[in-house]
């Protein structure tokens, strides 16, 4: 069950800081006169990232004052996107885990186990020392590097769960892991050797940027044609 | 440009921008439907008004789609719509299933069972049996307000209570939270609904997700006898309709009325029914020795025809209540007029309105239908959220649709809608006099009693009347002075001329003390001072009978025929539901049967042959439902010429608390609740909310 409400512990208020304050205005700028509540998401999404990740029941009321909203308007976009935490999340890091088809045959069921072991038995709970929590998530459109994570802004790729324990220990140690494949391929390339796209012929310019070669070799013999070298042709 | 349509082999035109249900239904086919509903916006979302349109990918919303929209056909024909084709059928037939998957078995226990649109559909529309055998979703219940009973596991998330608050009532708390299965009506941080219409989304709900909390479990729709007949808690005039079981009033719904109340009531129009049944009179009561004791009709008459005999008729006044109908007031006027007796009065105390300065002086000339023209309204010593919520809604649907403006001369409270607060007090008129033409086609000015009922009143009036001849607010086919009373009964008083007669005394000076014998026909709203014998005749134990030597027990709104005018000046008719408890007694009867012990019977007896001598009097009143206008130019010159001064004195609130504004309402706990409870929430409603 995935019913959305407020948590119970609530901070008793939220401000915005100048730099945000300053941000929302250009944001609602962007939108015509008495049409301000189309910049609910980016602002609600700017309170939660200020706010640690997590989105506190004052930051919804001062969204929907400062946008002209009813309370209750803002609450049911803040309910309806699950991107929207509504519960206290990790201070350190909160990880989202993918569990769609690509990354659970991967192995992704595991990962949450790891996470349950290592973190809260309960998605959006709290590690005991409050620095970790976890979600499954949807597809993040990883799928060539299943199973994956997301933790604010930056995917951890490739992983079992003992590369997620490394990942979690090196947050836990107040470092940053460098984020995408965690078993040192670049990106979704093929791990070890390349697999495809071997022959030489094509990084030696006979066939990719041929057409270059073809052009210039098109104009030579054009200006051979006509009598003038070609450095004499004027720039057009 | 109208657009023809084939809709189940009839051939049909319509105009641009009706909806393809709409036309399906001016067709002749019925379309099922959860979420559409005439007064809201259109939401689109239960998809029971599927429609098969050839040529159209998937079946049809037809609450949604307009019928200017549709594709063309190629070849120009026009559209040929099935409503009752195998396609229709089955997706009627599978939206059913899906609502009904997490919808639980609560038919026995739900009291919406009976008249549920989701049985009516599902039997009409739906599958025979389930196929579906996991476990239902749960949802705990939330708290809407003290008159809604919520039980949201049966909510099908059709919006309309979240559109209605939205939209009529002009709360905003409402709102659809979560998504898909978890999705659930909620308000924000449960805080509850402070409305005066809040009820008419528990009407709205097709399902038993919201009911009303203080008929709970009282009675099946099936059991009761409907009967429609027009509601007397303001003077609005909205139409009801009282379902009673035996003699028992078990409920009052609204009933359609396109000009008057759309389809809405006030919350205290539909939940005084408890206190029809508490503190009521039901014998009759005679003052010995400082202390009533109960009397028999003979006894109490006799005593009432004694002092009345014995007293000079300069010595004699009567005052009518805000509750009495023009038959009861009619009878009263005879009698005293036998007796010589011109104190009389209808009106409230300080109240300048006066019979005598046409019609058009004292009626809501626009009439409530004219709101929806208007363009600018000024209003001037009322709060009509609290005076009249259904007129008030009216206006709110107004400003709605763009290009009104508000302006307010009197207290800021929060209207539910954007208003320019121009000022307090009778200096704010005065600026208006002599400005020149408002800019408006249909400029419309709302007085209400803090205006027409205080001390300088009459000033006040002469006031507006100039400002309006100034602002031209009446003109040729828009007359925008509108008088808004706050009680059923002072319209038809008005007209049948209920006021005092030459060198009379009015209602201030009568409950003063300036006479020796006060007749009081249910006038409960203020004190009458030590001296005077009064006679009370009335159906509650409340202000009057406390303060009376003899009470006569008469019938409440719900247990008499009797025709109100209501503030429009438009004469309606309430049918009896059921009998006045006890030994109480119609109120024109009573009068009847003491102008025989007076020895000057009037000359009816029975309700029909006092209603040929009423229309007589006043011929207008026979044409129901109907209004009869007048002049409004007169009126303003009228009004205008009066004199006096005004006093700087800003205007002030009439109603205290919205809750408790007559004696039905004052001996209904659910009202005394609603109250304590408005209270508590320290909403005043005298905050400021002008823009």
């Amino acid at each position: 069950m995935a019913v959305r409400r407020l948590h119970p512990d609530q901070p008793s208020s939220f401000a915005f800081t100048p730099e945000n304050v300053a941000w929302i205005q250009e944001t609602v700028a962007k939108y015509p006169p008495g049409k301000q509540a189309s910049a609910v998401i980016p602002v609600l999404w700017r309170a939660q990232e200020q706010h640690g990740g997590w989105l506190p029941e004052p930051a919804i009321r001062l969204v929907a004052e400062l946008l002209d909203m009813a309370y209750i308007r803002v609450y049911e976009v803040a309910t309806f996107y699950t991107m929207f935490q509504l519960a206290p999340v990790g201070s350190v890091a909160h990880i989202q885990v993918c569990g769609t088809t690509p990354c659970m045959l991967r192995g992704s069921l595991d990962l949450i186990e790891a996470c349950k072991r290592r973190i809260n038995p309960d998605p959006h709970h709290l590690s005991a020392d409050g620095k970790f929590s976890w979600e499954e998530v949807e597809c993040l459109g990883s799928c060539a590097n299943a199973p994956m994570v997301q933790i604010w802004k930056d995917t951890y790729e490739d992983l079992t769960p003992e590369l997620l324990e490394r990942v979690i220990d090196t947050f836990a140690a107040g470092g940053t892991p460098k984020p995408g494949s965690q078993t040192g391929r670049t990106a979704s390339c093929p791990a070890g050797a390349a697999t495809s796209l071997k022959d030489p012929a094509l990084y030696d310019g006979s066939s990719i940027g041929a057409w270059k070669r073809r052009f210039a070799d098109l104009e030579a013999a054009a200006s051979q044609l006509a009598g003038t070298a070609p450095a004499d042709k004027p720039k057009g | 440009m109208p657009k023809k349509l084939i809709i189940d082999g009839v051939e049909i035109e319509v105009a641009d921008g009706t909806t393809l249900l709409q036309a399906c239904e001016m067709a002749g086919s019925e379309i099922p439907r959860f979420c559409y509903h005439e007064r809201l916006s259109i939401a689109g979302n239960c998809r029971m008004c599927l429609v098969e349109v050839v040529g159209a990918p998937k079946p049809v919303a037809s609450c949604a789609q307009t019928v200017n929209e549709l594709r063309p056909n190629p070849d120009g024909s026009p559209n040929v719509v099935f409503t009752k084709s195998p396609t229709v059928k089955k997706a009627r037939q599978g939206v059913m299933e899906f609502l009904l998957i997490n919808h639980p078995l609560d038919c026995p226990i739900c009291d919406q069972g009976g008249e549920c649109d989701l049985q009516d559909q599902a039997v009409a529309f739906g599958v025979g049996g389930s196929r579906y055998h996991e476990n239902k979703r749960a949802v705990e219940d939330k708290y809407i307000g003290p008159l809604i009973k919520t039980t949201m596991t049966r909510c099908i998330h059709c919006t309309r209570c979240v559109r209605y608050m939205t939209e009529v009532a002009g709360v905003e708390e409402l709102g659809l939270a979560g998504r898909g299965e978890d999705a659930e009506i909620t308000t924000y941080l449960e805080k509850g609904i402070l409305s005066e219409m809040s009820a008419n989304a528990v009407d709205l709900c097709p399902v038993g997700a919201l009911t009303h909390r203080p008929w709970a479990h009282n009675a099946r729709p099936w059991e009761m006898r409907k009967t429609e007949t027009i509601d007397a808690m303001d003077a609005v005039g909205c139409n009801i309709r009282v379902d009673t079981r035996g003699r028992e009033v078990m409920r009052i719904l609204p009933r359609n009325n396109d000009s008057v109340n759309e389809e809405w009531i006030s919350d205290k129009a539909r939940h005084v029914v408890d206190g029809l049944k508490t503190q009521r009179l039901d014998q009759p009561y005679v003052r010995k020795d400082g202390r009533l004791v109960p009397a028999t009709w003979d006894e109490a008459l006799a005593v009432v025809a004694d002092r009345l005999k014995n007293t000079a008729r300069e010595r004699i006044g009567a005052l009518a209540g805000d509750l009495c109908g023009a038959e009861e007031m009619f009878a009263l006027k005879d009698l005293l007029g036998g007796l010589g007796v011109v104190n009389m009065d209808c009106r409230a105390p300080h109240e300048a309105l006066d019979p005598a300065l046409s019609r058009a002086s004292y009626i809501f000339n626009p009439t409530i239908e004219g709101i929806d023209e208007a363009d600018a309204i000024l209003l001037i010593g009322t709060n009509p959220r609290i005076e009249a919520p259904v007129l008030n809604a009216r206006i709110r649907h107004r400003w709605r649709q763009g290009g009104l403006e508000v302006g307010v001369i009197g207290q800021a409270a929060d209207l539910g809608y954007p208003y320019v607060h121009v000022g307090d007090g009778p200096d704010s008129i005065a600026q208006l006099i002599g400005k020149g033409a408002a800019t408006a086609a249909r400029p419309m000015i709302i007085v209400g009693q803090g205006a027409f009922a205080r001390e300088d009143a009459a000033a006040v009036l002469a006031s507006i009347a100039k400002a309006a001849q100034s602002l031209g607010v009446v003109k040729d086919g828009w007359n925008g002075l509108a008088i808004l009373h706050t009680a059923a009964a002072r319209v038809a008083g008005l007209d049948l001329g209920f006021v005092p007669g030459a060198g009379g005394k009015a209602t201030a000076a009568i409950a003063a003390g300036g006479v020796d014998v006060i007749y009081n026909l249910g006038a409960d709203e203020f004190d009458i001072a030590p001296g005077p014998f009064v006679i009370y005749q009335g159906t509650h134990g409340d202000r009057g009978a406390h303060r009376a030597d003899v009470i006569l027990p008469g019938a409440a709104y719900t247990e008499k025929s009797a025709t109100y005018c209501n503030t429009e000046g438009r004469a309606q008719v309430s049918a009896r539901a059921a009998f006045p408890p006890g030994e109480a007694k119609e109120d024109w009867t009573v009068l009847r049967a003491l102008s025989a012990r007076l020895g000057r019977p009037l000359a009816y007896d029975t309700l029909g042959d006092l209603r040929t001598q009423m229309y007589r009097a006043v011929p207008h009143l026979a044409r129901v439902d109907a209004i009869q206008p007048g002049d409004g130019a007169q009126a303003l010159s009228a009004l205008a010429a009066r004199g006096g001064s005004v006093t700087a004195a800003a205007f002030q609130a009439v109603i205290a608390d919205f809750y408790l504004t007559n004696p039905v309402a004052r001996a209904s706990a659910v009202m005394a609740e609603l109250s304590a409870l408005r209270h508590a929430a320290g909403r005043n409603r005298v905050a400021a909310a002008a823009e």
